[in-house]
């Protein structure tokens, strides 16, 4: 049977087909959806983690059990759990054992476009790269086989384009595969100095290993066509390369680390001109030029963000896109921008009133920092909010800590916050963090985590009270604000900066996209009695809109959470009739 | 046969990743390729989103490069201007009449161009416009804007109307399939 698969959906199924049994993962587009697929398969024990390097860490435990086991997570991802990954390249596995990194050029919803092939080399891990949904799944399958064949975790690389496209995929039964017998052996497991040594030179002879078989594996293949170019390739950059160019010869690499030697020098020799197509860093080009190949990579093709048909139509045969519909004037641009009834809205509008410095991080409230709320200073990586607080404060001295705040949602603030808040108090900082509880992962599209009581399967579990934490980690002023309180919140981020010690303020509200959160219904501006002030929208609602000095709400967009209601002074805002009649 | 390439292009939340899903199980239903790219993470955050379906013998890259869109399903008048230059010379503009203002427009930093549909018609495209709110209250959910579209869209392709019907049963939930076959219905009887 064919169906229609995401790419991320198509490693889930892999997974399931390879006989996986547990898979443990932090979610983090473009890869979320891979983990909330294998969560619908009731024969394979699957979890949200904290964060990747536990997921990663869960993963390596299941496989030295003995289950085939895996951590799915997007490139930054891969950045936090990069310890256990180097380490676990020496222990190898018992159980098969397989990572999915999503990479994002372009940076569709990320902060950095860094390539995680470098990874594969760095920790001396196979890596492999799909170039469809069908080779997502394929691939999976036979990253178990290798891992266990090769004694050492796999990588499997996917894009953006891989894993939010969709395309068909034949569906097979999972196969039956039995848990690997346990057996205590601390010299391929308890990675001390004298046990690594060994382990190392295991590495390295299995690296060589590796290379051989990647010389004539079915997973790097030629396609002979016009010999005239010869193209050099992988992933999705093959699907571009293909359209673009059509009928000349390709070398498809589909194991991206180690690279092929024999293969690649004799496609070179057998074409007239040999380009190399790959996204982002020049990883294939660098080992093709090392063996003394005479290929044209990045000369060419850019560097930064996606490759596309037509800047390889453009760049090697020399052919632009013609006649171009084009619009006659400049057109806005139209950034994400924070829901209707979004609880960060209410946070924003009091800190940008109070002109605080905001040291931000990862999450949908980062849309904070862009117009009108612009209140958001820094954003780096998932926790660095709260440590980099600190870090200001130290800096610039306990009166600049008065007018600054770390904001962290309650997701971030789990997987990577708490170590930042324990150094605050350890390190005698006074800084005031607020946690954005909204109740779920929300960016991501909705992720349960360790703070809302449910599991990723969700069923009921302990949930983590934000305020015995703080309080346990030894932060004495916690409260807990309603940022749709415009009134009391701004008090209480007044009181809690000005105080000469660490302060926790959690903003609980949750998310307005959630299932469970109602509204009374659209609201609408009555015109008599609005003077055209524009407090509300200065709110940054996507549906308050001004109509030619007429502000309106738009009732399609509009759900009636009320924080307009609060800054009007006129009572111009009031409850409109019902949408669907 | 050529593949057909279509866009849809929107608001993000305005349904533009179902209305791609259906088109891509009508696709798979009567056998062909078919390959779909989709917006997930911090661009559906009511930003500009797009949505690539392709379908055909044979489809290589999941994203339709610049002037080879056989049909644009526009869910916003902004939206339908901003992607015109994806549009074929002789291809076909759908769009919902509907108006979102952007951010830069509330803020009052830039203007929502004027008479969108004038001007893309001056161009010599071929625009179909559409009030699809309207249509969509009057199948019973303001949520139906999407389906109302493909409708719409599905009058302007070879495939059978039971065909779509059919890949709609595939696509919605049970719950709200009556409503979106009414709405379907109406887009359709355009």
């Amino acid at each position: 049977m064919r169906k229609l698969m995401l790419g991320n959906e198509a490693i889930a199924r892999g997974a399931y087909e390879a006989g996986v049994t547990v898979v443990s993962s932090y979610p983090g587009t473009p890869s979320t959806e891979i983990t909330e697929a294998i969560a619908k398969y009731s024969e394979i024990y699957s979890e949200w983690a904290p964060n990747e390097k536990v997921a990663v860490e869960v993963a390596i435990g299941a496989s030295i059990g003995g289950a085939r086991a895996m951590s799915a997570m997007k490139h930054v991802g891969l950045n936090v759990a990069a310890d256990p990954l180097f380490t676990c390249s020496y222990t190898g596995v018992n159980g098969g054992l397989v990572f999915v990194v999503a990479d994002d050029p372009g940076m569709h919803s990320s902060q950095n476009e860094q390539d995680s092939r470098h990874y594969a080399k760095a920790a001396k891990i196979l890596m492999l790269e799909p170039s469809d949904s069908q080779e997502a799944k394929d691939f999976t399958i036979k990253a178990y086989e290798l891992s266990e064949k090769f004694d050492t975790p796999v990588i499997i690389r996917l894009s953006t384009r891989i894993s939010h496209s969709q395309s068909l995929v034949e569906i097979s039964d999972r196969q039956n595969v039995p848990l690997k017998e346990y057996q205590k052996d601390f010299q391929k497991y308890v990675m001390m100095p004298a046990m690594g040594r060994k382990r190392h030179v295991i590495v390295e002879e299995r690296m060589k290993a590796l290379q051989r078989y990647a010389e004539n594996c079915e997973l790097n293949k030629i396609e002979w066509g016009d010999r005239k170019i010869g193209i050099i390739t992988s992933g999705i950059a093959y699907q571009y390369a293909k359209e673009a160019l059509g009928d000349v010869s390709y070398l498809k690499l589909g194991m991206v680390y180690p690279l092929p030697e024999k293969l690649i020098t004799e496609f070179v020799s057998q074409v007239d001109k040999a380009y190399i197509i790959e996204e982002l860093d020049p990883v294939l080009e660098e080992h093709c030029k090392k063996l003394g190949c005479n290929v044209i990579g990045k000369d060419l093709l850019p560097i930064t963000g996606e490759l596309s048909t037509e800047i390889i139509k453009e760049k090697i045969l020399g052919i632009k896109a013609e006649n171009v519909l084009k619009p006659i004037e400049n057109i806005p641009i139209r950034p994400p921008v924070m829901c209707p009834g979004c609880p960060h809205r209410g946070v924003y509008y009091v800190l940008k009133k109070l002109k605080i410095v905001v040291s931000g991080d990862i999450g949908c409230y980062t849309l904070g920092a862009l117009p009108p709320l612009e209140s958001m200073d820094t954003c780096v990586c998932m926790g660095a909010s709260v440590s980099g607080a600190l870090g200001m404060e130290k800096a610039r001295g306990k009166e600049f800590g008065k007018k600054l705040v770390a904001v962290i949602g309650d997701s971030t603030f789990m997987h990577s916050g708490v170590t930042g808040l324990i150094d605050i108090v350890y390190n005698k900082g006074n800084s005031t963090v607020i946690i954005l509880d909204n109740s779920i992962t929300g960016m991501t599209g909705h992720q349960d985590n360790p703070t809302t009581g449910f599991t990723i399967k969700g069923e009921p579990t302990k949930q983590v009270d934000l305020v015995k934490l703080s309080q346990a980690i030894g932060v004495e002023r916690v409260q807990i604000v309603d940022p749709f309180d415009l009134e009391k919140f701004e008090k209480v981020v007044k009181e809690e900066v000005e105080a000469e010690e660490p302060s926790v303020i959690i903003s609980q509200r949750p998310c307005a996209l959630l299932k469970h959160v109602k509204f009374d219904g659209p609201l609408t501006i009555n015109q008599e009695k609005c003077t055209g002030c524009k407090m509300c929208m200065r709110l940054g609602c996507p549906a308050i809109s001004n109509k030619e000095g007429k502000i309106e709400i738009d009732m399609t967009l509009c759900n009636g959470c009320g924080l307009c209601l609060k800054v009007c002074k006129f009572s111009a805002i009031e409850k409109a009739g019902d949408l669907n009649g | 046969m050529a593949n057909t390439s279509i866009m849809i292009v929107g608001v993000g939340g305005q349904g533009t990743l179902l209305a791609s899903r259906i088109i891509g199980n009508m696709a798979m239903t009567k056998g062909y390729d078919v390959k779909m790219s989709e917006v997930h993470g911090m661009a559906q955050r009511g930003g500009s989103v797009v949505t690539y379906v392709k379908y055909g013998d044979k489809v290589y890259s999941p994203i339709i490069p610049k002037g080879e869109a056989d049909i644009i399903l526009a869910f916003e008048q902004l939206e339908a201007y901003r992607w015109l230059p994806y549009l074929k010379k002789n291809g076909k503009l759908i769009m919902n009449t509907q108006k979102i203002d952007p951010m830069p427009v509330i803020i009052g930093q830039q203007n929502y161009p004027e008479n969108i549909i004038e001007k893309i018609k001056n161009l010599n495209v071929d625009v179909i416009p559409i009030d699809a709110l309207k249509f969509a209250l009057q199948a019973g959910s303001v949520k139906t804007v999407n389906v109302v579209l493909i409708g719409l869209l599905a009058k302007y392709t070879d495939i059978c109307k039971e065909d779509w019907m059919k890949a709609i049963e595939q696509t919605v939930p049970s719950k709200f399939l009556d409503v979106n076959k009414t709405a379907f219905a109406l887009g359709y009887g355009l």
